[in-house]
């Protein structure tokens, strides 16, 4: 836990890292949403600030407002509280594709300097030492959302030089840009350590804030490149006690609903 | 028109050893109970087509089942890694297996191609994906502004198994909620197996996103209350997430996966069985 002063509250660092995620999304905003950390921050957006966020999830379910979080991306829950429900093909084809959507939410297993992301596997395609569920929907959800908030705990594993596949296309394997790509990329990446902002000119994810507690050397060494630092540096904005009611009612729901129904 | 069958008949008929076989279902409505009796029945060489392999497919590797994959996500949703899948691709245990892989969109257009009778689907995608170079998928030109597309080939499963909510006596089946590609991947299939929760005098037409497969686009349809079991049927299941939560330590482990399958597939005589097994387990 983290406190920040006599008489504040306290928190963890996945809460700072959600509290920060949700701040970015802005009422009225079209999102589509990852499942996990993205979908807990996104609702937690909607339950507070931005009561009118339009959330869409690749099951087809648009403008859902779920009561509890969904263990998948298919839940009931989604399904019973969206506006609309569409097909897949249809999701990806007129909502994502025909440029429906402000913000991407994603998250991956590694990110690299120019934040490509990888979900494919570690190690090679043919022989690789860790098998990840691949693809989904994020690499459509990277190249046609208007911009793409990311977020990933950071350490030296998930935060790599150079990701061992690009799934979803951040600015290319050099940094080279968004080329053939309709959005404009990652736009922020969020950590449970801090703030990454992509430089404007080299496309470098660059540190701009961290949250309170966390010392940039910890932000450096959880980085897997020689990570650039801004000056003046930003220090995240704690959660507040109602950031943080809101977001443990919905995960205290949450595995209330989740768990074994005993007879 | 669509022959109203058993589940056993319709598998033994139309699911020939080395058929490409697509068993759709967004995490909803997934056709386990369609899955296991491939099982019983010892299909082999199958190249298996789903976005998302689920604990179906997961559930098919580990029993040796599948010799080629067709996917776009192999994870267990909400949970983590789908360990019989990673034990085939990372070791080759129990065999190898052949994988062609894709993004959900990529998938979704392969699907609308076939079951649009057109040789590809198009979309903006892969563009400096790692994909590119692994999967089939091309590079093209629009005709009329030049733009840079993906293509991706038409894909005409042999058999599609779905299931579904409903079906009347004539074999119209009915289906609601969060429907994925099933309509698409039906009609891109030379034949198609229908599992039901029920079998109705007329079809229901008012849940959200109600679709209508007509009879005569569908090959068999089996009625099989409670056939998405662990997956749910809105309107008549709820999704099992403690389930899919135990299968990350049921199939963690080559033995403990294998035990599971003896007791609760092979060894029950059909779904019913099946799910006598399981609620005793939930109530035990």
């Amino acid at each position: 836990m983290v406190e920040t002063g006599p008489g504040q509250v306290t928190f963890t660092p996945d809460e700072m890292m959600t509290v920060t995620a949700a701040r970015r999304l802005r009422n009225g905003q079209v999102c589509f949403v990852g499942i996990g950390l993205p979908s807990e921050a996104a609702n937690l957006a909607r339950l507070s600030h931005a009561p009118d966020v339009v959330l869409i999830y690749e099951s087809g379910t648009i403008g859902t407002r779920p009561e509890i979080l969904p263990l998948s991306i298919g839940d009931g829950e989604l399904a019973e509280k969206a506006d609309l429900v569409v097909s897949v093909p249809e999701v990806f084809s007129y909502w994502l594709q025909g440029g429906r959507i402000d913000i991407g939410f994603l998250s991956a297993a590694q990110i690299d300097r120019y934040g490509n992301l990888n979900s494919t596997v570690i190690g090679s395609y043919d022989h690789p030492d860790v098998r990840l569920p691949g693809a989904g929907g994020a690499p459509e959800i990277a190249s046609s959302a208007g911009e793409v908030i990311v977020m990933l705990r950071q350490n030296p594993r998930s935060f790599v030089d150079s990701v061992d596949f690009v799934t979803s296309v951040g600015f290319g394997r050099h940094g080279e840009g968004r080329v053939g790509n309709v959005g404009a990329g990652p736009s922020v990446v969020i950590t449970d350590l801090g703030v990454l902002r992509p430089d404007p000119v080299s496309h470098e994810l660059t540190l701009v804030a961290i949250h309170p507690g966390v010392s940039v050397d910890q932000a450096v060494a959880a980085t897997g490149w020689d990570l650039v630092v801004s000056h003046p540096l930003e220090v995240s904005e704690p959660p507040t006690s109602a950031d943080l009611a809101t977001l443990r009612d919905l995960q205290a729901r949450t595995s209330e609903a989740h768990a074994r129904r005993e007879a | 028109m669509a022959e109203i069958m058993s589940l056993a008949d319709a598998v033994g008929d139309l699911v020939p050893d080395g058929a490409t076989v697509a068993m759709e279902g967004f995490t909803h409505l997934i056709p386990f109970a369609a899955g296991h009796e491939l099982i019983r029945q010892h299909k082999t060489d199958l190249t298996l087509a789903r976005m998302t392999p689920d604990v179906i497919y997961d559930q098919l590797i580990g029993m040796g089942c599948v010799r080629g994959l067709i996917f776009s996500w192999g994870g267990n949703p909400g949970v983590g890694s789908l360990h019989r899948f990673r034990d085939a691709v990372e070791h080759g245990h129990p065999r190898p297996l052949e994988l062609e892989e894709h993004s959900h969109a990529g998938m979704a257009a392969r699907y609308a191609a076939g079951a649009s009778g057109l040789p590809f689907g198009v979309l903006r995608g892969y563009a400096g994906s790692d994909l590119l170079a692994h999967t089939s998928v091309a590079r093209i030109a629009c005709p009329f502004t030049g733009e840079e597309l993906a293509a991706v080939p038409a894909l005409s499963p042999d058999v599609t198994v779905i299931h579904a909510q409903q079906a009347d006596r004539k074999g119209n089946v009915g289906m609601w909620g969060i429907t994925g590609v099933q309509r698409e991947a039906v009609l891109a299939a030379r034949s198609s197996i229908v599992t039901v929760e029920e079998i109705v005098d007329e079809l229901n037409t008012t849940g959200p996103n109600h679709v209508v497969l007509p009879t005569w686009t569908v090959t068999a349809v089996a009625q099989v209350p409670g056939g998405s079991h662990p997956s749910y049927s809105m309107g008549f299941t709820t999704r099992d997430n403690a389930f899919y939560t135990e299968w990350d330590v049921i199939s963690r482990d080559r033995n403990t996966f294998s035990a599971w399958m003896r007791e609760f597939v092979i060894d029950t005589a059909d779904h019913a069985a099946y799910l006598d097994k399981i609620s005793s387990r939930a109530d035990g």
